[in-house]
């Protein structure tokens, strides 16, 4: 048997992602909270069905929701808090899922020789969506 | 098998029982949230850039009402179980109360998703609530 890796005590990654998914889950759940709750404000309690309250909760960016086919989204939303907003649950949620991937993969294969590489290919995915999700919140019509 | 975490059948019969099941279905619905949340956005990125067609079929698949089953399972069991985790860090002394926060877990997980479930499938079935 290889002798068991202990985790260091103080300050390093495995302390700060271990803080950072608390904090980044709180506020997943806040800004969720904040979604569902102005979704309802501005007429969701009428006229949306299930998927597009998802997508109004978890990312309020108007082209995504303007393809749900509602009316007059943008109306309410369209200023630069929403898209503060949403870089903020983007980002929270990709490194949320980034640093769980991680812990995942590293539970199984531990520390061998791959896991630099898995750290590199996941820091690549993680970059990659957080590229994407600039895009679409700049690219998205006000 | 590093570390010996398993989270595979084997540990259904596992005797720390609660706790160590919501383990299990915290990493499975993580995964679950991280495939759908994925594909999604590879999706709906190749759907906005004209890439073919493959983006449309994925995402009719995602918003038909049964595939919405399992998403609110993972989302909000996900949830619920997020903060359970956190409340039992950040008050360490409820730590001896650990069974019991799984069960009060339960205990608002099981309505709130009855309840979903019944409109989804009422709303799929009938076209309305």
């Amino acid at each position: 048997m290889r002798p068991r890796y202990v985790p260091q005590r103080g300050i390093n990654l495995d302390y700060l992602m271990w803080l950072f998914t608390r904090i980044s889950g709180l506020g997943i759940v806040l800004l969720a909270l904040l979604g569902l709750g102005s979704a309802m404000y501005m007429g969701a309690r009428l006229q949306m069905d299930l998927p597009t309250v998802l997508r109004w909760t978890f990312f309020p960016n108007p082209n995504h929701v303007v393809n749900s086919n509602i009316p007059d989204v943008t109306l309410g939303w369209a200023t630069a808090f929403w898209q503060i907003m949403q870089y903020l649950i983007l980002f929270f949620a990709f490194t949320h899922a980034a640093n769980g991937i991680r812990m995942i993969i590293e539970d199984y294969i531990g520390h061998t020789f791959w896991q630099p590489f898995v750290r590199a290919l996941i820091a690549l995915l993680w970059m990659g969506m957080v590229i994407v999700g600039i895009y679409v919140v700049l690219g998205s019509a006000y | 098998m590093a570390y010996g975490k398993y989270s595979g059948f084997k540990g259904l019969f596992y005797k720390a029982g609660g706790p160590y099941h919501s383990f299990s279905l915290h990493r499975l619905t993580a995964m679950g949230i991280i495939l759908f949340v994925g594909l999604h956005v590879a999706a709906s990125f190749s759907m906005q850039q004209v890439l073919g067609t493959w983006g449309t079929t994925l995402n009719v698949i995602y918003e038909s009402w049964w595939f919405q089953i399992l998403v609110v399972f993972c989302v909000l069991f996900h949830t619920l179980n997020g903060i359970r985790i956190v409340t039992l860090d950040i008050w360490p002394k409820l730590i001896k109360y650990s069974r019991e926060a799984v069960y009060l877990e339960w205990a608002i997980f099981i309505p709130i998703y009855i309840l979903t479930v019944y409109l989804i499938v009422m709303k799929g079935i009938t076209g309305a609530v």
